[in-house]
Parts: C-alpha cells; structure tokens; sequence
C-alpha cells in the first residue's frame, strides 16, 4: 500500500510538471496552429533563472517570479520576432521554432556554464509527511496543489471570462473572431505569454524536483509534453491534464514495477491512443477547455 | 447615399485574379443583392470588403471612410457584421457564448440589438444553453446572423443564407432579413434568384470577376434575357 501511494503521489506531481509544459503549448497550437518546440527552451530558462535566483536570494517566491518574469519577456521576444513572421507556414515553424530551442538552450551555457547545476529544497518545503507509515515528499505535494491550483485557474480563465471566450472561439475559427471585431494579433500575443509563462513557471518548479537542472532537459521535456498534448488531442486542455496524468502515473509505476519498459512506455501510449482515437482523448475540433 | 461603395477593386487569390475592377455601391437602409454563378467573385466580394482577401488596388469606402487595407477586426468595429458562407458558427460554444461574445466589440446598443434579435429569432432563446453546434442548419443560420447584427448593424454582408435550407425555412428566414431592412442595410449575396428578388431593392450581377448587370430588383424580374443569360432562369 505504501508503494502504491507514493508511486501515486510521484507519478501525479510528475504529470502536473508535464502539464504546467504542455498546457501551453496545446493552447498555443490550438489557437495559433503553432507547433512550437522553443516551448521547451522557456521551460529550461525558467528552470536556470528560478534556480539561480533562489540561490542568490534564498527566496523560492521570488525565484519563481523571476523564473515567470523571465520566461514572459523570451516568450514576447519568440512570439513577436521569429513567430509571427511565420504564421501560417508549418514548415518554417518546425524549422524556426527548432532553432530558437536550440539557441535558448545554448545561450543557458553562456549564463551558468556547460556544467549542471546542483538546487536544493526550499526550507519550508523540506521533509515529509507520514501517515500510517506511508512518507509522502513535501514538496511533491506542493507541486500537486500548485498544479491542480493552475489547472482551475486555467480552466476558470477559458471558461468564464470574456477573454477565455475569445480564446476558444478562436480556436474553433480565427477569421470569424476576427469578423466580430476582436483583434486575434492581440490573442495570439496573450495566449503566447501565458504559454510562455506556464512553461518557465514549470522549469523553475521541477528545479528543486530533480535536485538538478541542466542545459538539454529543454528538448527532454518538450518532446514529453508533445506526446501529452497528442494523446490528449491537440488545443485541448482538459486532455492536456488528463494525458500528463496518465503519463506521468504509469511513468512511475512502470519505472518500478518494468524499469526496462519505462523508456518505451510514452511511445507506446502514444501509439494506443492515436490507434484507437486518432484525434486524441479528448481531441475535437473546437474544444479548448 | 451610398453607406458601401467599391471602386475598381482587383483581388487574387494566389495567381488567380478573382476580381478584375469590381465597382458598386450600397444604399443606406436597402437590400441590395449580388447574383451571381459559382465562381463569379462574389464571395470574394464580401472577403474582400472584410479585409479577409485584400484588394491589390482600388478601394472601399464605408461611411465615407476608406476602409480597404485595414485589419478585419477594424474594419468589423466600423459597424460591419459578416455572416460568411459556411456560418462560421463556434460549434463548441452555446447560443448564450456566441452571442456574448458578439457584444464584445459591439457597435452601439448591444442588449437592445440582442433583444430584438430573440423576439426575431425565438429558437435562439428557446436553445440558449445549447452548444451551437447541435443547433439545426436553419437555427445555425439564424444564430449566424443575429451574432452579426448585435456585432455590427451598420451594414450586414450575409453570404448566401439559404444554402442547404428548406424551402420552408428559407422562407422564413428572408422574412427575417426583410425584417431587419427596418434597422439596417444588407449586402446580400445569393443563388436563389426567386427568393432574393422577393426582397431585395438592387442587384448586380457578377460574371468572371466583374460586375455585368445592375439596377432596381423590378427591373431584373421584368428581363428575361439577363435573367437566362446570367442567372439561367428561364
């Protein structure tokens, strides 16, 4: 029971990590029609940036403001000068967005050095909590509530303010959210930034998770958050949760129980799902939420 | 006085030129109807006017205000609704979505534009909370355009409304569009020649991309000629 607890509690702070990456990339392709793997470079600058705040501060908060801070204004810089030229033509996007991953993960090395980089817990958030011999990670817990806190905070946002109104209805169809006066430039800028901000938000809180961050983790994560993004159907967010659940709870089962299968587990997943639903878990055409 | 007018307006669409010097005008407070075979240019026409396929010369005015080569959102927020063809409907969003979401970027009374819009429509009240895309094509075609009118009632380009509808619900629908001539102008374009020119005011007839017969509805209905050269109907 112990084992199948914590694997649990692993298996669902690991898919709300994936989640934080992925939901903003299913936005961002569900609205834009953007297949971005600089998504992945975001994530990995907010992983250094809140790392290295925090080590200079020693405040997480304050970390993670930055980290979010600092993942805003590269996501600003991608979206205004190497993406909107390419609206539109998915072959430069892929070649683009590929090579902004790659300069973003590059220039980490300029910053901090080829080497990884070691980042503890935050006091407050060290130990663990013990029920009935069961030791559940504090700070997985936190990432748990922070993720499940997001995930409403997103939803609410889609579902219930004017602004989320515009976003799914443009999802659905960009030119008739235009026809009705709304200015999409503005959208995409927006749903960019949010994207941009979940993903540095995501690296700065797996930071202290895996104990270390390190240059390549960017492309590491971002394929991950595809498979997720394509398993729960793409522009979904809904399937977006409920795919990096599914991803990250079999990933810590099937890492204890068939480590040798572990690896080839997100594949096979992937493979399954678009055998029998090929648009995804929860994939049709014009659902955002 | 002309509330539309457009000036010579040449579009392609990739390397076909679509329409070659297309002028005409719309009356404030008419129907004015656009005819026209498949492939003539007509629904170029209202993209065009929407900025959705820029002109590459000539110009639009609306208001007196030069419109052409401004973004569609701004173009919209000069009071223009545009239903398109295929009704542009948000599947995944209610009737109520839909129509909050018209009220946006409104352009004038929005609740009262919405009221009438119920009182015209009842379906719409009737089918508020369902998804949009559940609706039947004639409710779909209605809700399409009363989210046009509540979102621009200045001018309302509507892109053949009966395509695909019943007799029966085509009918009611020009009632509807008949009715709304009280508040509004309408660019209307259409196939149905014997339904359009039972409420329209003044037509053009496109041909290849350019505009080859206009005049008063009445006229049309009296030649014959026109009518089976362009229109084939006998």
């Amino acid at each position: 029971m112990e084992v199948f607890i914590n694997l649990l509690v692993n298996g669902v702070s690991t898919g709300l990590l994936i989640f934080l990456l992925a939901a903003g990339l299913t936005l961002i392709f569900g609205l834009m029609s953007v297949l971005n793997f600089a998504h992945g470079g975001l994530f990995v600058w907010g992983a250094f940036s809140g790392a290295w705040i925090f080590k200079e501060t020693n405040s997480f908060l304050l970390a993670i403001v930055g980290a979010v801070g600092i993942g805003m204004a590269l996501g600003w810089v991608l979206e205004r000068f190497l993406i909107r030229p390419v609206y539109g033509n998915h072959v430069r996007q892929l070649l683009i967005t590929l090579g902004g991953m790659l300069v973003l993960s590059e220039s980490i090395k300029i910053f901090w050095g080829p080497n990884p980089i070691r980042v503890n817990l935050p006091g407050w958030l060290e130990g663990s909590y013990q029920f009935d011999g069961i030791i559940i990670i504090k700070y997985r817990v936190f990432v748990i509530v922070v993720g499940l806190l997001l995930y409403m905070a997103l939803w609410l946002l889609l579902s219930r303010t004017q602004i989320g109104l515009m976003i799914r209805a443009g999802v659905m169809d960009k030119e008739m959210v235009q026809a009705l006066g709304i200015n999409v430039k503005g959208l995409f800028t927006f749903v960019f930034l949010l994207g941009a901000a979940l993903a540095a938000l995501g690296g700065a809180l797996l930071a202290p998770y895996s104990g270390v961050v390190f240059a390549e983790m960017g492309m590491q994560y971002a394929i991950l958050a595809f498979i997720v993004v394509i398993i729960g159907g793409m522009g979904s967010l809904q399937g977006s949760a409920l795919a990096s659940l599914i991803v990250g709870v079999a990933g810590a089962f099937m890492a204890y129980y068939i480590p040798d299968l572990s690896l080839a587990l997100n594949m096979l997943l992937l493979a399954i799902v678009l055998l029998v639903k090929p648009t995804g878990l929860m994939g049709e055409k014009g659902s955002a939420v | 006085m002309s509330l539309l007018k457009l000036d010579n307006l040449e579009t392609y669409l990739g390397q076909y030129h679509i329409l070659q010097g297309v002028s005409m005008s719309v009356e404030e407070g008419s129907i004015t109807v656009l005819f026209g075979r498949n492939g003539a240019g007509k629904t170029t026409t209202l993209r065009s006017i929407m900025g959705f396929n820029p002109s590459t010369s000539g110009f639009v005015h609306y208001n007196s205000q030069r419109i052409s080569g401004i973004s569609t959102h701004l173009i919209s927020r000069k009071g223009i609704g545009y239903v398109p063809e295929n009704q542009g409907i948000f599947s995944a969003l209610t009737v109520e979505e839909t129509l909050n979401l018209a009220k946006a970027k409104s352009t004038g009374e929005a609740e009262e534009k919405m009221e009438w819009m119920l009182d015209l429509f009842p379906d719409l009240k009737k089918y508020w909370r369902k998804k949009s895309g559940l609706l039947s094509g004639g409710q779909k075609q209605m809700l399409a355009i009363a989210r046009a009118y509540i979102n621009g009632d200045g001018l309302l380009l509507i892109d053949e409304p009966s395509k695909g509808l019943s007799p029966i619900m085509v009918e009611k629908l020009m009632e509807s569009i008949l009715k709304m001539k009280e508040k509004t102008t309408i660019l209307l374009v259409e196939q149905n020649f014997l339904m359009a020119s039972e409420i329209g005011d003044y037509f053009y007839i496109m041909d290849d991309g350019k505009i080859v017969h206009e005049g008063m509805m009445q006229d049309l209905k009296d030649d014959k000629e026109t009518c089976q050269k362009y229109l084939g109907i006998a």
